[in-house]
């Protein structure tokens, strides 16, 4: 097998100490059209009596912007990003599309160690539980049969792939249903699903259809943005309008 | 497009004036087939235990060769004149053409033998010759199905991958009066048929290189069907045409580019036939053309360098999922795909290919296939980022102020919330529209739109954060009072 790489120097996770504050950064689609993966995951740090803050001054990583090439753009929202969060230690995302842009790509946005720093410390929530709290079970219950996707920036920038996997494994009554081609991009891509409707759509019936052999009745990912298209695309079709596409923090605090 | 690129048989990406990508439908037949070859030699690769070394040192080798390339060519052509081998330089597609002609002229060639070659599609070659009135027929199957077609190559290593068996039965029908077989030893043996005899009568055999080798003078052509070896040795006269990044600088390096090249261009070990061609025999003549065509341009530019590395294996082809869908002519030049994506702009210029880059979800199947390690999808955005910077197709100073609008909203929360209240708003009411404009309506062509909430999380946690964020009553380390400032 390949190793994944998971976009830190060394590839090593740093330890976390009881006690200490983690910052929660909640993308921009997140906070307005999916909060209660947002309330998921401040609920779920709580429990397991991690202090949290959100500092509200946060907005976007400004992914949208350098993806579609307005570096210069992304810039200015990248450095608002880093003066809110540099005195945090430890920041935990819920999305492993938006932890890849801060950890693997500000770098390119602006290369000075005050913004890559900051970058570093930022989290997606699935391996922050389990590569540094070293958590996988969580006490969770959900007697559904669900399926996992995996979002290409998660894997292929920071090697998420296993830990979601492992959460899902340790849930009560949860039958987890292996994804036909889960490497497979499921044609989201940010302003891709815009610029390429034809494409994007092409490949997210492929995911949907892949879905739906699974045998799942829950698609799930450490990612919602993926999942607003599949699902967006399995509640088009009456026959697949059931399956519910949820984030994995909405799963883990189920009982 | 420049005059090199105007063969395009459809550039549907570059076509379009509008700013959007258009996305032509690439046959069934073509995605299954990638599809199917991606599975198959990914596990061919993955079953080498050190395939991630040979991917390093692969890596390393074609970074010293790159950097290196100016002496590297020089010692190479050096030793290939020692060997007999008449080399020539070329700067561009034009002058490669030149020289092919003048040599035509020599030797009195009527007749030419082609073996499969990216980089004389790159020069035209064919039509060049053709003009001359020198007939030049492809021998690679895959090529000679294309060329009795009267298309273009869809792929870097199987140019007829869009074709199935029957598509095949039918051309031959109708181009050679055959009578119609889908069965593939049929087929075969029908184009052997057909092809056996133009050996013989060819005056020249034109071929590309897979790889040069410095220290020895020699090419290297590797092939499955032997029409490259027949087609390199039955004519007197040899004409090899090479990208200039096709050097490497020992022939010590070849047993691990023929492993990292067969197991991801075609999942074999080894490619039925290796060619080491060491200089010539008495009475015949071989030259070799070194070409740049554009080349130089990505050399400049230290971001987009490693694309120069590129073996042509196709492997990120087969794994690009855009590609799967669109074919390969949609990238309307002569390399499509991802490679194609971040070549094209450097080749002919981000004028006429800067949409290239776009035509990608990032998802970045094709970097981590790539057997010699380019970082490809990292290369896309960086051409992203080029391209609206430069004069280019989607550079648009309407995009822009949209992104400077959305960079000043989102440097500021109380700017963000408000921002994000109307695009809320839009969503909600979209609901009530007959029909969608623009990006919008991109988006509702297949998919739903999401439910929006009542609340924000930002909302939510003025109400509930304090109760959320207090200290668990565990004697823990004392908390940072930085953090405590910044969460007030
Ligand atoms: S970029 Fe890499 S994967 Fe693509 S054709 Fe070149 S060597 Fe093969």
């Amino acid at each position: 097998m390949i190793t994944l790489k998971n976009g830190l120097p060394g590839g090593v996770y740093p330890t976390y100490e009881r006690g200490e504050k983690v910052a929660l950064f909640i993308p921009c689609y997140i906070d307005q059209f999916f909060p209660q993966i947002a309330e998921a995951t401040a609920g779920i740090l709580k429990d397991l009596g991690i202090p949290i803050v959100f500092p509200e001054g946060q907005t976007c990583c400004g992914q949208p912007a350098f993806n579609s090439g307005y570096w210069d753009e992304a810039a200015r929202v990248v450095r608002h990003f880093c003066d809110v969060f540099r005195p945090f230690p430890f920041i935990v995302c819920p999305s492993g599309s938006c932890t890849a842009m801060c950890r693997v790509f500000f770098e390119q946005v602006d290369p000075d160690d005050r913004i890559v720093s900051v970058g570093r410390r930022v989290f997606e929530l699935s391996e922050f539980l389990v590569n540094i709290l070293g958590i996988t079970d969580l006490g969770a219950r959900f007697p559904h049969k669900v399926t996992l996707h995996s979002g290409c920036h998660g894997r292929r920038e920071l090697g998420i792939l296993d830990q979601p996997i492992a959460l899902l494994q340790n849930v009560k009554e949860l039958v987890y249903c292996e994804l036909p081609n889960i490497e497979e991009c499921c044609g989201f891509g940010g302003t891709f699903s815009v610029k390429m409707p034809g494409t994007s759509i092409a490949m997210g019936e492929t995911k949907a259809a892949n879905v739906v052999r699974s045998g799942a009745e829950v698609v799930t990912s450490v990612d919602i943005s993926c999942l607003m298209h599949v699902g967006g695309i399995l509640k088009r079709n009456p026959q697949t309008r059931h399956i519910r596409a949820m984030h994995i923090a909405e799963v883990l605090v189920q009982r | 497009m420049t005059s090199q690129g105007l063969h395009l048989s459809g550039a549907p990406f570059l076509r379009q004036e509008n700013k959007g990508l258009a996305e032509p439908h690439g046959s069934r037949a073509l995605g299954e087939s990638a599809e199917r070859s991606s599975k198959h030699n990914r596990q061919v690769t993955l079953s080498v235990p050190y395939w991630e070394q040979w991917r390093e040192e692969a890596h390393a080798v074609k970074r010293f060769a790159i950097h290196h390339l100016d002496q590297l060519l020089v010692e190479f052509e050096r030793n290939a004149v020692g060997r007999g081998a008449t080399v020539l330089w070329a700067k561009d597609a034009e002058e490669a053409n030149r020289h092919v002609l003048d040599i035509v002229q020599k030797h009195q060639v009527k007749t030419v033998v082609k073996s499969k070659s990216m980089v004389t599609e790159e020069m035209e070659l064919n039509h060049v010759l053709a003009s001359v009135g020198v007939r030049a027929l492809e021998t690679d199957l895959g090529e000679y199905l294309v060329q009795l077609a009267g298309q273009r190559p869809v792929h870097i290593v199987t140019p007829a991958l869009h074709l199935s068996a029957e598509d095949v039965g039918r051309l031959f029908a109708e181009k050679l009066n055959e009578p119609f077989t889908s069965e593939h030893e049929k087929l075969t043996d029908i184009a052997r048929r057909h092809l056996r005899e133009e050996y013989l009568r060819a005056d020249m055999g034109i071929s590309g290189v897979n790889f040069a080798l410095a220290d020895t003078g020699s090419i290297c052509i590797i092939e499955n069907e032997g029409n490259a070896g027949l087609s390199i040795s039955a004519p007197p006269v040899h004409v090899a045409v090479m990208g200039m990044e096709k050097v490497i600088p020992s022939i010590r390096y070849l047993p691990l580019f023929l492993n990292l090249l067969a197991r991801s261009g075609t999942g074999q070990k080894l490619t039925t036939y290796t060619h080491l061609v060491h200089g010539v025999t008495p009475g015949r003549h071989f030259y070799i053309i070194i070409l740049d065509n554009g080349r130089s341009n990505v050399l400049r530019d230290p971001a987009s360098r490693s694309s120069l590395f590129c073996i042509r294996c196709g492997a990120c082809l087969n794994a690009c999922p855009v590609y799967r869908r669109t074919g390969g002519w949609a990238y309307g030049w002569v390399y499509p795909g991802p490679i194609g994506a971040i070549i094209t702009p450097h080749l002919v210029g981000m004028e006429d290919a800067g949409k290239l880059p776009f035509a990608s979800s990032l998802c970045g199947a094709c970097g981590e296939v790539c057997p010699v390690k380019i970082d490809i999808p990292h290369q896309l955005v960086h051409l992203r980022y080029r391209a609206v910077n430069s004069p280019s197709p989607v550079r648009s100073p309407l995009e822009r102020l949209v992104w400077k609008a959305w960079s000043w909203a989102m440097a500021s929360p109380l700017r963000y919330r408000l921002a994000m209240s109307v695009v809320r708003w839009g969503v909600r009411f979209a609901k009530y529209l007959p029909w969608h404009p623009a990006q919008l309506g991109a988006w509702t062509r297949g998919r739903e739109l999401p439910e929006v909430p009542g609340y924000t999380f930002r909302s939510w946690w003025r109400h509930r954060g304090a109760e959320l964020s207090r200290e668990p009553a565990t004697p823990g380390k004392k908390s940072n009072p930085v953090t405590q400032e910044v969460s007030a």
